[in-house]
């Protein structure tokens, strides 16, 4: 089906494309009907494309003159048009974030006709945002560029110091920053959409919900429903920050799917939580300058190598950041409306009755994540769930309890929780689904990096968890567990990632040689073990 | 100077020890420290002589003195002038241009190199390694001698003797006014005043950092290179760390060499060259001429034909097996002032400290020289380790080697608009499956410490597939590398576009 209009050379360029194929297509003129205009409103609306021609096949919107010449030379368009298959798509993905972009991507590069549907359901206070998921538009890019800004304002101190001289009152606006932000995540976004249209990977920006076996019903902004069958679904919905469930915690606390786009500065902050999110959060607040206040109901960083957590917390707390331990808010109130307005924050003990009261102007909880998967039609084709957590269980081919449906990134159960890890689990469920390799998802020795003021980098076992699996006598040999806490721990950690997947020892990293003078180096010269007691401060070169 | 650990035989010698390090470079403590703990008898002897310009400096060799330490923390002080000016574009309301007090960083960064002396002096002490700030040379294959600030002189022998005199810069005593008005890397980190308006002589990675950070606090810098750049290193890389400097102002003669050096009565220097190709002369004013055109190792005055130790009749380096040990059984070398090894601080220090093992640990492990990662700080670091390219393909064939390439941008370039066209990285590797690693050259910030960590991959014998499978930390420059997907041979474009 081609909409066209009589006089456009572009309409006239891909009539002449299906007649050379030898298709028969419908055409409808749009400047020779009545309802010309109306119908292209109707599409434009369905399609977000405006311009003429629009061409489907065989339901399937293809796009305009160049994506139609695109999805020839691909061969893309000659797969619509066989039609053969039983469905409209071959893959359908549900999510598009790290995990489902990089498993559409994958998939339409080995021939398929994939589609991803995504819908940003706004947040409580109404923000939601574009193609890309969790990491590129409220994580890992805003957080790091926040961190970045933080880390820029210790520069400059540290500058003056290096014979820079400026004015001592330096003021952060965070409005700058936000904007500055905000416009990089937009060409994100936008290169995003760009990069599915490249591969010929339908996106429609709706709602997903299945509905019957093979079918899902994508539901738009504006309400408007379409159905779409595919042989196999990869659901990839990631997750969003959990609320605590007590008075005015919805009504106005925010989380991070708010603070990277707030509009104002938040001023004086209360951050709920302990958990990687909340201390970056927290530190980079603080690094601007602002009163910032962590409220901790157990331990830091849960998961994380404990010393390592407390170290990070210790240096926050000598930094500026203030802690509340062993607190729970239980009921949040608004003094004042505004930009920001003011809150009345009652907390009560963990441990005790004793309750206290703090008022700031923005309250934001990082208490850990939920997996939005109880409205997506789930039960319909009996794709279980984890009751408890939302999560869905796979197995190690990320496969659900549905044989075509799977599922990635942080939506499944009992993975790490990295955009690498969607990454790299997408492209490769993509390549094993369409027989390009058998290779599977190897979720051993994952490293991350926590962009606390003063970052940590790890790879691996814990030192407790390394005790309980190993127990303390044999701990000093092979490498199985790697901690840094300093600057540029993320791109220290890196490569000694990739020395553990080579079976790396002490003793060869004993042999190895450092580069002088970096904070990477130290690592070839632990001499001295923890268990022998001595002091570790470091002397000279 | 000279380091060396010695352990007196019990001679008559006023002094007896049984190691003796001549001259206090990093590898001088690093050995003397360890053979001390190793139970033994251990003197260093040190001494600064001064440079042509009068520069003097305390225990700790070039590395802390007059090399990586000073180094690393003016390149610091430039980079921080780069972010000052990032800082505006992230919401820091700084007003620009900032200005730059090269006397103040001058202070700090002496003042810490300082307690950098005092920390080396304070370590031998507690390790109880007598140390000797005297020129020595050798009287004969067990003795060395120096006169003491008195004008005593002391004479010590010992067991073993290890020469780790290093190396200093050369001067081009063949171009008039060279030594008289030209500075080196030994001078530059100890001037009280900026140096002004430079030019920088020479293509070493001591040039360029130099250049590179001179040029970052905001001086007129000029760097006049004869042939190529970094030479040893990767030639595609080192064009592209030339080609960010000039785009960040440094400015480049290419193909000329310099023919004299003159004072103006303005106290201004005037340097006179010649361009190679055409032969034709041109003349330019600088405020300081700053000589890197390499270094010559510091043998000469040791008087090592006495004791018998051989040195290469083109280099006077000092030869050595693969022991460290020298012509004469029990004097041994180790450093910069060796006949073919890398001139790095790291490698000293872990020659040192093996040797010492050997001779007195009871160990027989032996350093191994191959994939010694290094790292060059100019404005965009340069960091590597294994082959270059052109290594690679000279040592196993063109159709053998596979280099895997990627232009990325760190994402702290983006808000902060800056140009990320030289943030490159490349594996080198083996063709054939599992396709060995050869090689990994990585140019962006923080280069040295994305690089360290792959060091000890390779180190590990680490393939491209294994790496391939690692997880990448993100957002980070470091996990470019763990998505090297597109190869040379495919002409395929190695920019990397989003997160995927």
């Amino acid at each position: 089906m081609i909409f066209s209009k009589s006089y456009c050379p572009h309409s006239t360029r891909v009539k002449e494309l299906f007649s050379s194929l030898g298709v028969e297509c419908n055409v409808l003129e749009l400047d020779q009907v009545d309802d010309g205009a109306k119908v292209q409103e109707v599409l434009s609306e369905i399609t977000n494309q405006k311009t003429v021609p629009n061409v489907f096949v065989n339901k399937v919107h293809v796009g305009g003159c160049d994506q139609t010449f695109q999805a020839y030379q691909s061969g893309l368009l000659q797969k619509l048009l066989q039609e053969d298959s039983a469905y409209d798509y071959d893959l359908i993905i549900v999510g598009g974030g790290s995990g489902g972009l990089s498993c559409a991507k994958e998939a339409a590069i080995l021939g398929k006709k994939v589609m991803v549907l995504d819908f940003v359901v706004p947040s409580p206070q109404g923000t939601s945002w574009g193609l890309g998921g969790t990491c590129v538009n409220v994580g890992c890019i805003p957080k790091k560029l926040m961190h970045q800004a933080a880390l820029l304002g210790q520069a400059l101190c540290d500058s003056r110091k290096f014979g820079w001289e400026y004015n001592q009152q330096v003021k952060h606006n965070w409005e700058t920053m936000t904007k500055a932000i905000q416009n990089h995540i937009s060409s994100l976004n936008w290169g995003y959409r760009l990069s599915l249209r490249e591969k010929a990977v339908a996106y429609v920006n709706s709602y997903g919900e299945f509905v019957e076996h093979h079918k899902i019903k994508a539901t738009n902004k504006k309400g408007q429903e379409t159905y779409y069958t595919a042989a196999q679904f990869v659901i990839a919905t990631g997750e969003r920050p959990r609320y605590l469930g007590i008075q005015g915690d919805k009504e106005y606390c925010i989380t991070s799917d708010d603070l990277f786009s707030l509009p104002y500065c938040p001023g004086k902050t209360l951050v709920v939580g302990a958990s990687y999110v909340a201390l970056e959060c927290a530190g980079f607040l603080a690094g601007f300058g602002l009163d910032v206040t962590v409220m901790v109901r157990s331990i830091l960083l849960r998961g994380f190598d404990q010393e390592m957590a407390e170290k990070v917390g210790s240096y926050m707390e000598q930094h500026g950041v203030k802690f509340l331990r062993k607190f729970i808010p239980v009921m949040i109130q608004q003094l004042e409306k505004g930009s920001p307005g003011k809150l009345k924050v009652l907390a009560k003990s963990t441990e005790g009755t004793e309750t206290i009261e703090g008022v700031y102007n923005t309250v934001l909880l990082a208490i850990g994540r939920d997996s939005c998967t109880r409205k997506m039609g789930l039960e319909k084709i009996g794709v279980k769930i984890n009751e408890k957590s939302g999560k869905i269980p796979v197995n190690d081919v990320e496969q659900t309890s549905v044989p075509y449906v799977y599922a990635v990134g942080d939506v499944s159960e009992g993975k790490p929780e990295l955009t690498p890890v969607a990454i790299q689990s997408g492209k490769l469920l993509a390549r094993r689904l369409f027989g390009a390799s058998l290779e599977k998802c190897d979720y051993i020795n994952v490293p991350t990096t926590v962009f606390t003021p003063l970052e940590y980098g790890c790879c691996g076992l814990a030192e407790e968890k390394a005790i309980e699996v190993y127990k303390k006598e044999n701990l000093e040999d092979r490498v199985i567990g790697f901690h840094i806490l300093g600057p540029n721990a993320g791109e220290v950690t890196q490569g000694f990632v990739a020395a553990m997947k080579c079976g790396l020892t002490k003793q060869l990293l004993d042999d190895t040689i450092g580069i002088h003078p970096t904070c990477g180096e130290v690592f070839t010269t632990l001499e001295i073990t923890k268990s022998s007691g001595l002091d570790i401060t470091q002397k000279g070169c | 100077m000279a380091a060396m650990a010695v352990a007196l035989r019990g001679l008559g010698g006023r002094f007896r020890w049984r190691t003796q390090a001549v001259a206090g470079g990093v590898r001088g403590a690093a050995r003397g420290a360890a053979a001390a703990q190793l139970g033994r008898k251990v003197a260093v002897v040190d001494y600064v002589e001064p440079s042509p310009q009068g520069t003097r400096w305390g225990l700790g060799g070039t590395c802390v003195n007059v090399g990586c330490i000073p180094k690393k923390l003016m390149h610091q002080a430039a980079l921080l002038g780069g972010l000052i000016q990032d800082a505006p574009h992230y919401g820091w309301e700084v007003a620009q241009p900032v200005p730059h007090d090269w006397r103040k960083m001058a202070e700090a960064v002496q003042n810490h190199v300082k307690s950098l002396n005092w920390g080396h002096r304070v370590q031998l002490q507690d390790r109880k390694v007598k140390y000797f700030n005297i020129k020595a040379s050798f009287v004969d294959e067990h003795t060395v001698c120096g006169v003491a600030k008195g004008g005593k002189e002391i004479l010590l022998s010992a067991d073993h003797i290890i020469i780790a005199t290093g190396g200093r810069p050369r001067y081009p005593t063949h171009i008039e006014g060279a030594l008289e008005y030209g500075i080196t890397s030994d001078d530059i980190f100890w001037l009280k005043e900026s140096p002004g308006k430079t030019l920088v002589v020479g293509a070493s990675y001591v040039a360029l950092e130099c250049a590179g950070f001179l040029t970052g606090i905001g001086l007129d810098t000029t760097v006049m290179i004869r042939s190529i750049p970094l030479r040893g290193f990767d030639q595609q890389m080192s064009s592209m760390v030339i080609e960010h400097m000039a785009s960040h102002g440094t400015q480049f003669l290419r193909g000329c060499a310099p023919s004299r050096v003159r004072r103006l009565p303005d106290g201004h220097l005037q340097v006179t060259w010649e361009d190679c190709t055409t032969g034709k002369e041109d003349t330019g004013t600088f405020d300081t001429v700053l000589w890197a055109i390499g270094r010559v190792p510091d043998t000469r005055s040791l008087n090592l034909e006495k004791a018998g130790v051989d040195t290469s009749p083109d280099t006077q380096k000092i030869l050595v097996d693969s022991r460290e040990g020298t012509s004469v059984p029990h004097i041994y070398a180790i450093g910069d002032v060796v006949e073919g090894r890398p001139e790095l601080t790291p490698t000293a220090i872990m020659a040192g400290r093996l040797l010492v093992q050997r001779l007195f640990g009871g160990s027989s492990d032996l350093m191994d020289y191959d994939n010694v990662p290094t790292t060059v700080f100019t404005p965009l670091e340069y960091g590597c380790v294994g082959l270059s390219e052109e290594e690679a393909v000279a040592r196993h064939g063109q159709e053998h080697v596979e280099v895997y390439h990627a232009h990325y941008k760190p994402l702290e370039f983006t808000v902060a608009g800056r140009d990320a066209s030289q943030c490159y990285v490349k594996m080198v590797c083996l063709r054939e499956p599992p396709q060995l690693v050869l090689g990994l050259h990585f140019l962006g910030p923080n280069a040295g410490e994305v690089t360290q960590g792959f060091a000890l991959g390779i180190k590990c014998g680490a393939s491209y597939a294994q790496v391939m499978r690692t997880v990448g930390i993100h957002p980070t420059c470091s996990e470019e590398v763990v998505k090297l997907r597109i190869s040379k041979r495919s002409g395929l474009d190695p920019t990397v576009t989003g997160c995927g």
